[in-house]
């Protein structure tokens, strides 16, 4: 690849990183904190990218004296295809259904701070949920209203509630399962993002994919809502 | 901009003396891919609206959109070592003798917060700066795998067990530093192949900005390489293989072990991943841990990129024995 070539790349590739920046997009792939990486770095290869011009806007032809650049720099047109014409959304629910709730990371927790008595119902994070269920058998969940979001995915028949947890960026997404106990007035599709409003239940379920446990919510009420800007957590 | 490329590319193919059949440039076939992509965009996106091929193209751009600020970061500060540091200064610096130069690197590296991406390319530049092989291998290879974040992320992952921090620590500095004195044994520097670089007389910067441009393409085109195997490894291999392994005290250690090599995770993350997967041992999660930031698709596939492929198909299996022979120790010792 010439160096012509590149600096259009570069600035495809640059101008990529800085427009997942600012439209907010960046969040289906990685963490908040990743902004502050995936903007110097846009910015850095804007740069080359000015540089490279400006460098063959003044030297005469002659100056690339026939050095080849590596052939393998075309497959740097995969991530721009990607990010700029493919923009593939967050993970969903196939990712979810295809791997095993991810609770367990949250065994070895010292602390589970007690609910706010003046929220009703108190917002809880999925994963935050699963974890006092699970390994703290609920004792702070008693007593409270909840409300939980996530999208809606189908294990044996039956809706869960779902998050993906990201550690690092999505390929590392995992899952983290609720299921659903009570009456569930509406039918849910998959993929379908809910609030859904209930209470602690004690019943516990065993993931298929990979034997761990998934807690229950007791359900009040389920709202279609829209997918949240940041679908991870 | 396009379009003064092109007269240029004109000009010189009119001065040239006439060839028989003239190929076309590289802005040429670009512009002629650009054009086909935005044309072919609605049956792209129809073909990636398949759920699999989705999560694909997802987790490959969310590979690339991690790793590049890292991978830019990393070819800036290579390119910054070869153009202004002078060419005696590491001599200097280092101690003489490479078999004390090995542990001094590897102190360095855990000093430093490096990332892989990043670490590949700067141990490039050290070679190329005259640093003894062996010392830059345990450098690239310290810095991912011991520093304060990676510290503080497995102790964040790993609450209440701070074992596993001084294990980590432990398994991963020793085996970066035994890594040096084999290279000080066995090495060969014909086996390396450190791509050339243009010689610039007229002065650092133009050396700088045309070795960001040149390990840019080079190690991100390898780069695209690994991210493509990551995404198709996390995409594919269904998680229930994994749970029959971890009831095995050795297959345990080593499924993780080769876990870490195919998902390619970066060092500041993968604490996390580990501690997940609770159903194996500790140290079958320490060896997940230790060899990750050693080598895995990713990391060979820009090994090869920098240093020749003949130097990673040695180098690969070489730091894949050492990181797990380190683990295991460490873990009988400690866990």
């Amino acid at each position: 690849m010439r160096r012509d070539a590149q600096a259009v790349v570069l600035l495809l590739l640059g101008g990529g990183l800085l427009r997942l920046a600012f439209t907010g997009d960046y969040l289906d792939y990685v963490k908040p904190s990743a902004f502050w990486l995936i903007v110097p770095a846009g910015l850095a290869l804007l740069a080359v990218a000015a540089v490279t011009v400006r460098d063959l806007w003044r030297e005469r032809p002659e100056a690339d004296h026939g050095h080849r650049e590596p052939q393998v720099a075309w497959l740097l047109l995969a991530p721009v295809a990607g990010m700029l014409l493919v923009a593939p959304g967050a993970l969903g629910s196939y990712d979810a259904e295809h791997s095993g709730t991810a609770v367990s990371a949250e065994e070895h927790r010292s602390a589970y701070p007690e609910l706010p008595d003046d929220a009703d119902p108190v917002p809880l994070a999925l994963l935050d949920y699963a974890a006092r269920a699970i390994f703290d058998d609920g004792r702070t969940l008693e007593g409270h209203r909840v409300e939980l979001s996530g999208f809606i995915l189908y294990g044996d028949g039956e809706p869960l509630l779902a998050r993906m947890v990201v550690s690092c960026c999505a390929a590392d997404a995992r899952p983290v399962k609720i299921g659903l106990d009570g009456d569930l007035s509406e039918d849910l599709e998959p993929d379908q993002w809910v609030e859904v409003v209930g209470a602690y239940s004690p019943r516990q379920g065993r993931d298929a994919i990979n034997g761990e446990l998934i807690p229950y919510i007791e359900v009040e009420s389920t709202t279609p809502i829209a997918a949240p800007e940041h679908e991870y957590q | 901009m396009v379009g003064v490329s092109q007269d240029v590319a004109e000009r010189s193919a009119e001065s040239a003396p006439p060839r028989p059949r003239r190929r076309p440039t590289s802005i040429e076939a670009l512009a002629l891919l650009l054009v086909f992509g935005l044309a072919a965009r609605p049956g792209l996106t129809a073909l990636f609206g398949e759920p699999a091929a989705r999560a694909w193209i997802a987790r490959f751009v969310a590979v690339m959109v991690q790793a590049i600020p890292f991978l830019t970061l990393g070819v800036v500060l290579s390119s910054a070592i070869a153009a202004f540091v002078p060419a005696g200064f590491f001599h200097r610096v280092l101690p003489r003798r490479t078999a004390v130069a090995v542990p001094v690197a590897g102190v360095c590296g855990a000093v430093l917060p490096g990332c892989e991406c990043a670490s590949v390319p700067v141990a490039g530049a050290l070679v190329r700066r005259g640093v003894a092989p062996a010392a830059a291998l345990t450098f690239m290879l310290a810095s991912p795998a011991v520093n304060p974040i990676v510290v503080v992320s497995t102790f964040a992952a790993f609450p209440g067990q701070p074992e596993m921090v001084g294990a980590r620590l432990a398994a991963s500095l020793g085996a970066a530093v035994a890594i040096g004195w084999l290279w000080v044994r066995l090495g060969r520097t014909e086996w390396l192949r450190l791509p050339a670089h243009r010689h610039h007389d007229a002065g650092p910067w133009p050396a700088f900005w045309s070795g960001v441009r040149h390990d840019f393409f080079h190690a991100g085109g390898y780069l695209v390489i690994g991210a493509a195997i990551a995404a198709t490894l996390n995409t594919l291999i269904p998680e229930a293989w994994l749970t029959p392994l971890a009831e095995h005290p050795v297959l345990g250690v080593l499924a993780l072990a080769v876990l870490a090599v195919l998902v390619s995770m970066c060092s500041e993350a993968d604490a996390f991943v580990a501690a997940s997967l609770t159903q194996f041992s500790p140290t079958a999660k320490l060896a997940f841990m230790v060899v990750g930031p050693f080598i895995d698709v990713k990391l060979a596939a820009m090994h090869a990129a920098t240093f020749g492929r003949g130097f990673a198909a040695r180098f690969a299996p070489a730091v894949f024995a050492a990181a797990l022979a380190a683990a295991a120790a460490t873990g009988m010792v400690l866990l």
